[in-house]
C-alpha cells in the first residue's frame, strides 16, 4: 500500500484554495504525506491532538475566535469523537468542517479497520451529519470547499470521507 | 477553601479576559456573579473546556484566555496538559478547580478525592513550565496574579471543598451564549 504522493497535494491545495489555514489532526497513515505539507507550511497552523475529540473543543475554539478550520482524523477518531460532537458542536450549533480518512472498505487488507469501516457511514447518518465520498482527485478541492461552506452555513457538523480511491495509489 | 470565593477572588480580573468554563456548579457560580459577554459556559463535552481555551488562545494571541476545569472533567481528557505544553499558548491560564468530587452529579468520588492523584504533578510531567498547587485564598489569589501576568501558559491547581450552589439555571440558551460570545470575540478584533 502506497499513499498517494500526488493526491495528498490536491487535498492539501485544496485545504489552502478553500482558505483555511488552521488544521487541528490526529496522524494516520493516510494522512501522513499531507500532514507533512501542512506542517511546513509557515502560513498554516497545525494543532496535533492527543484523542480526536479534542479536537472538537480546539474546532470550536477557533470557530469563536473567527478562525477558518478544518479537522483531520481516522474514522475510527471521528467515532472516538462523538460525544464532542454531539455535545459540544451540535448542542451549541458550532460548525465543523471534518475531512475523515476512511478505513475499512473495500480493499482493505487490516483486519482491524473492518468494524469502523462498516459502522462510520451509518453512524454519520444516526448524527444527522451530511457526508460525501472524495474519491477523485480533480473533485476534492470542490467537496472540501462545499463542506467547508455547508458547515458555516448549517452552523453543523460536515464530513468529507477520504476513500481509499483518493489516498492510495492503485498497484 | 471555596471556589465560590476563589472565583469571586479573581471576577474583577476577568473583565478583560475571555473566560470558558465547566458545566454544572462552576458556570452557574460564575454566571451569579454576574453575566458577561466574554463568558462561555460548557454546559457538557466534559473535558473540553481548556481544549476550547486552547482553540482561542491560538488564534488570538492578543486576548487572554482564562478556563475554569475541575477534577472530573479534567480527568476526562488529560491529554490536554500535554497539548498546551506542545502548543505553549502565551497567553492561557488553566484553573482546575480540585473538589475531589462529581458534585454535580451526584457527588460521587473522583480519583483526586484521595489525594493520591496530583494533577498539579500531572500537568507538570506534561511539560507545562509554570504550575502552581494551593490550598488557600491567600497562595491562590497570588497564583492567578502571576499567571496573569505572566508570559507563557500557566495551570493553577486549586483544591476546594465539594460544596456548590443551591440553585442552578440560567437565562441564556446555550446555542444563544456561544452565538454572542463568537459575536464578543468577533467586535474585540475589529475595534
Amino acid at each position: 500500500m502506497t499513499v498517494s504522493y500526488e493526491n495528498s497535494k490536491a487535498v492539501y491545495e485544496g485545504i489552502r484554495a478553500a482558505g483555511i489555514r488552521s488544521v487541528s489532526a490526529l496522524p494516520e497513515t493516510w494522512l501522513g504525506l499531507l500532514l507533512q505539507r501542512i506542517g511546513d507550511d509557515p502560513e498554516m497552523r497545525l494543532v496535533q491532538v492527543t484523542k480526536e475529540e479534542e479536537a472538537v473543543g480546539v474546532a470550536a475554539g477557533a470557530h469563536f475566535a473567527g478562525e477558518p478550520h478544518l479537522m483531520l482524523m481516522q474514522n475510527h477518531g471521528f467515532l472516538a469523537a462523538i460525544n464532542g460532537i454531539v455535545s459540544l458542536a451540535q448542542l451549541y450549533h458550532v460548525p465543523l468542517c471534518m475531512l475523515i480518512a476512511v478505513r475499512g472498505h473495500f480493499g482493505e487488507p487490516y483486519p482491524w479497520h473492518t468494524r469502523g469501516g462498516n459502522v462510520t457511514e451509518e453512524v454519520l447518518r444516526a448524527l444527522d451529519i451530511p457526508f460525501e465520498r472524495a474519491r477523485d482527485p480533480a473533485r476534492v478541492a470542490r467537496q472540501i470547499r462545499e463542506g467547508y461552506t455547508l458547515s458555516r452555513s448549517s452552523l453543523w457538523p460536515t464530513a468529507l470521507l477520504l476513500t481509499r480511491d483518493l489516498m492510495e495509489d492503485y498497484p | 477553601m471555596e471556589r465560590r470565593r476563589c472565583i469571586e477572588l479573581i471576577y474583577p480580573e476577568l473583565e478583560d479576559k475571555v473566560v470558558v468554563t465547566i458545566m454544572g456548579a462552576c458556570a452557574q457560580e460564575l454566571y451569579d456573579l454576574g453575566h458577561r459577554e466574554s463568558f462561555f459556559y460548557l454546559q457538557h463535552a466534559m473535558g473540553l473546556a481548556s481544549s476550547i481555551g486552547l482553540g482561542i488562545a491560538l488564534h488570538r494571541p492578543e486576548e487572554r484566555v482564562v478556563v475554569l476545569d475541575g477534577d472530573g472533567s479534567v480527568l476526562m481528557n488529560l491529554g490536554t496538559f500535554a497539548t498546551i505544553a506542545r502548543y505553549a499558548p502565551s497567553n492561557l491560564v488553566h484553573v482546575v478547580f480540585d473538589n475531589g468530587s462529581l458534585l454535580s452529579t451526584g457527588g460521587f468520588e473522583t480519583h483526586t478525592t484521595s489525594g493520591l492523584t496530583d494533577l498539579a504533578g500531572i500537568a507538570r510531567a506534561a511539560g507545562i513550565a509554570h504550575v502552581a498547587h494551593t490550598d488557600d485564598e491567600m497562595t491562590f489569589g497570588e497564583a492567578m496574579i502571576e499567571a496573569f501576568e505572566r508570559d507563557g501558559p500557566s495551570v493553577v491547581v486549586a483544591r476546594v471543598k465539594a460544596v456548590g450552589p443551591d440553585h442552578y439555571g440560567m437565562d441564556l440558551h446555550l446555542p444563544e451564549n456561544a452565538f454572542r460570545f463568537a459575536r464578543y470575540l468577533s467586535d474585540r478584533r475589529q475595534s
